[in-house]
């Protein structure tokens, strides 16, 4: 018996061999189905990065070939253009204020919703609304409305109009930004949907109370989806820009205050034509976006607890 | 009032419950101040949306909205909107085109480099726009294309939202691959299994890329305010926005009549979709 079949095993598996061979997948069909990605992604994405670069070193009005110029972009941007360095503090206030506040706003409401019996789905949609709403032109001018002299801030709090006070205007603006908290809410609400209710159970038995179990068990679970959010929003906010371009109605005022970088540097580039000056900031805006990214990764480490990792 | 004993047993939880739907119907309250704002200006006269202080307006002034259908700079709003309409119409056909044929090759089929090209892909996700910008711009002036509609619209066809190609690939990697399997012992090549196996499938991943992408050509400003000069090709964005700076306070109750009918398909695709555009915002962060 034995003898007999070891010869009937070995043969289709020897046989077997040689026929997966020719069967593997011929990579052609691939790229047809990526055509269009790999020609958008040279043509419009890698290919432009790299011209932007070598425009970043030259003098380009878009009529006379571009003349090189060096670091001259770069060393006026940081040594002599005030309104440069004045748009760059303006963008980070900004993120300061805006990305917290809507990250804060989108965790109590998750955690509130999360519990909630009836009416969730309701409340979900809800919230969420105005991150649908909230780029449009519309509400930027209802925005502006709002917060202009004799609109119902000024009329609420008699602080008069906020959008044309430099102290103030940026809160308008920033203001915005945390009114569409729905987003993140939604992707937070996600994420504590997920967290297994043996958690909650053992850490009660265990003896925890209700402080002690958001500690230790929701923060610790939610924390990769704070980072994405974290990570998401802020490149988002530091590239901001209907929402400041419209309260200030395209000005960036009042005093610049709302002149936020995107808006400066659409200024430079397609209203006074220096496009090798502006392609000077938009290659800082990406080193600077990848480099707080990357920080954002790094401190993530310390704080953000992957499951898989942890308990296996 | 039999239940009565019931509620009375069980009234701490039930008053946290009540407390809390206060707290969130209050926070709504506030939320959506500014729409119901937006909807009482558009329909107020003149003399009342600075003077008065009332949200409501005293009477219904509909005229703001017969001259908001006049338009601007002379283009009627249905000019206006058929414009908006073409560019969103065209950017949802160019990605959900050239999205799903991306995502299924990343997500189904084997290629060199899959995995650094992936990679790249996600990184696309993250990249500022304005670093391509004024390179892209340069390359569509050299064509000739400034001021037309093509480079709102072609580089959809080409996949350049990478957030949508992942979108897809996240859904299409759910799916049972023995579909594709049996299809492909009965003899189907990529081509027919893609068209007439996952492409069916895919159906609702394909449906929140058609919303987001309309809601979001139809609400960006950016580059339409860089790509369109004439006001004959402008859109309702953009007309809405050269309303501002011709803002006599007399042309208010027009303006916001007007913002109100450009925020209409945005609403209404709201209203008709909510599930899947919330489930679809869940799903984008839960891989992350």
């Amino acid at each position: 018996m034995t003898t007999t079949t070891i010869p009937t095993k070995a043969q289709p598996a020897t046989a077997a061999v040689p026929k997966r061979r020719p069967r593997r997948e011929r990579q052609g069909p691939a790229w047809v189905f990526l055509s269009p990605w790999v020609l958008g992604a040279t043509v419009l994405t890698l290919l432009p990065m790299a011209v932007s670069l070598y425009l970043s070193f030259t003098d380009y009005d878009l009529f006379n070939p571009p003349r090189w110029v060096g670091l001259r972009n770069y060393v006026q941007m940081f040594t002599e253009d005030p309104r440069y360095w004045r748009s760059v503090v303006t963008t980070v206030t900004y993120v300061v204020i805006a990305v917290p506040l809507q990250l804060a706003l989108a965790l109590v409401v998750a955690l509130a919703l999360k519990s909630m019996k009836r009416g969730k789905g309701f409340y979900r949609s809800a919230f969420y609304a105005p991150s649908l709403l909230g780029a449009s032109m519309s509400i930027a001018l209802v925005w502006r409305a709002i917060f202009n002299d004799g609109g119902t801030v000024d009329n609420l709090f008699g602080t008069g109009g906020w959008v044309n006070k430099p102290g103030w205007a940026l809160l308008a603006v920033a203001l915005l930004t945390v009114w569409q908290f729905g987003a993140p809410m939604v992707i937070f609400l996600a994420g504590l949907q997920q967290i297994p209710g043996e958690l909650y159970e053992a850490a009660a038995v265990d003896g925890a109370g209700k402080w002690r179990q958001f500690l230790s068990v929701t923060v610790p679970m939610l924390s990769p989806v704070l980072f994405f959010n974290l990570v998401l929003q802020t490149i988002q906010a530091f590239q901001v820009f209907t929402p400041a371009f419209a309260l200030s109605a395209g000005k960036g005022g009042p005093a610049d205050s709302t002149l936020v970088y995107t808006h400066y540097l659409y200024d430079r580039g397609f209203v006074a034509s220096h496009m090798g000056y502006a392609s000077a900031m938009a290659w800082v805006l990406l080193i600077v976006i990848g480099a707080v990214t990357a920080v954002l990764f790094r401190t993530s480490r310390s704080w953000v607890f992957y499951a898989s990792e942890g308990d296996r | 009032m039999t239940a009565l004993p019931t509620t009375v047993s069980r009234k701490p939880v039930r008053w946290g419950g009540i407390a809390l739907h206060l707290g969130c119907l209050a926070a709504l309250l506030v939320m959506l101040y500014p729409l119901a704002w937006l909807l009482a200006t558009s329909l107020k006269p003149a003399v009342e949306v600075i003077a008065s202080l009332d949200l409501l307006p005293s009477r219904l002034e509909w005229s703001n909205y017969s001259t908001a259908l006049d338009g601007v700079n002379d283009v009627s709003i249905w000019r206006l909107l058929t414009n908006s309409l073409l560019i969103a119409g065209g950017a949802v056909l160019g990605n959900v085109i050239s999205c799903s044929l991306a995502a299924y090759a990343f997500a189904r089929l084997r290629f060199r480099f899959r995995g650094p090209l992936f990679a790249f892909m996600i990184a696309t996700i993250m990249l500022p726009h304005h670093a391509v910008l004024i390179p892209q711009y340069i390359i569509f002036n050299q064509l000739g294309l400034v001021n037309t509609y093509w480079p709102l619209i072609l580089p959809k066809f080409l996949a350049t939202e990478a957030f949508f190609v992942f979108l897809i690939v996240q859904f299409m990697r759910g799916l049972p691959r023995e579909l594709e399997e049996a299809a492909r012992i009965d003899g189907c090549g990529p081509f027919r299994s893609f068209f007439q196996v996952v492409l069916p499938l895919t159906r609702p991943a394909l449906i929140t890329t058609a919303i987001f992408t309309f809601i979001w050509t139809w609400n960006d400003f950016f580059t339409q305010l860089i790509y369109l000069f004439d006001p004959d090709k402008f859109t309702l964005t953009l007309a809405l926005r050269s309303f501002v700076d011709a803002s006599s306070t007399s042309a208010f109750g027009p303006m916001f009549a007007m913002s109100v009918i450009a925020l209409l398909p945005i609403v209404l695709f709201f209203l008709a979709f909510q599930r899947l555009l919330v489930e679809g915002m869940a799903s984008s962060g839960l891989k992350g």
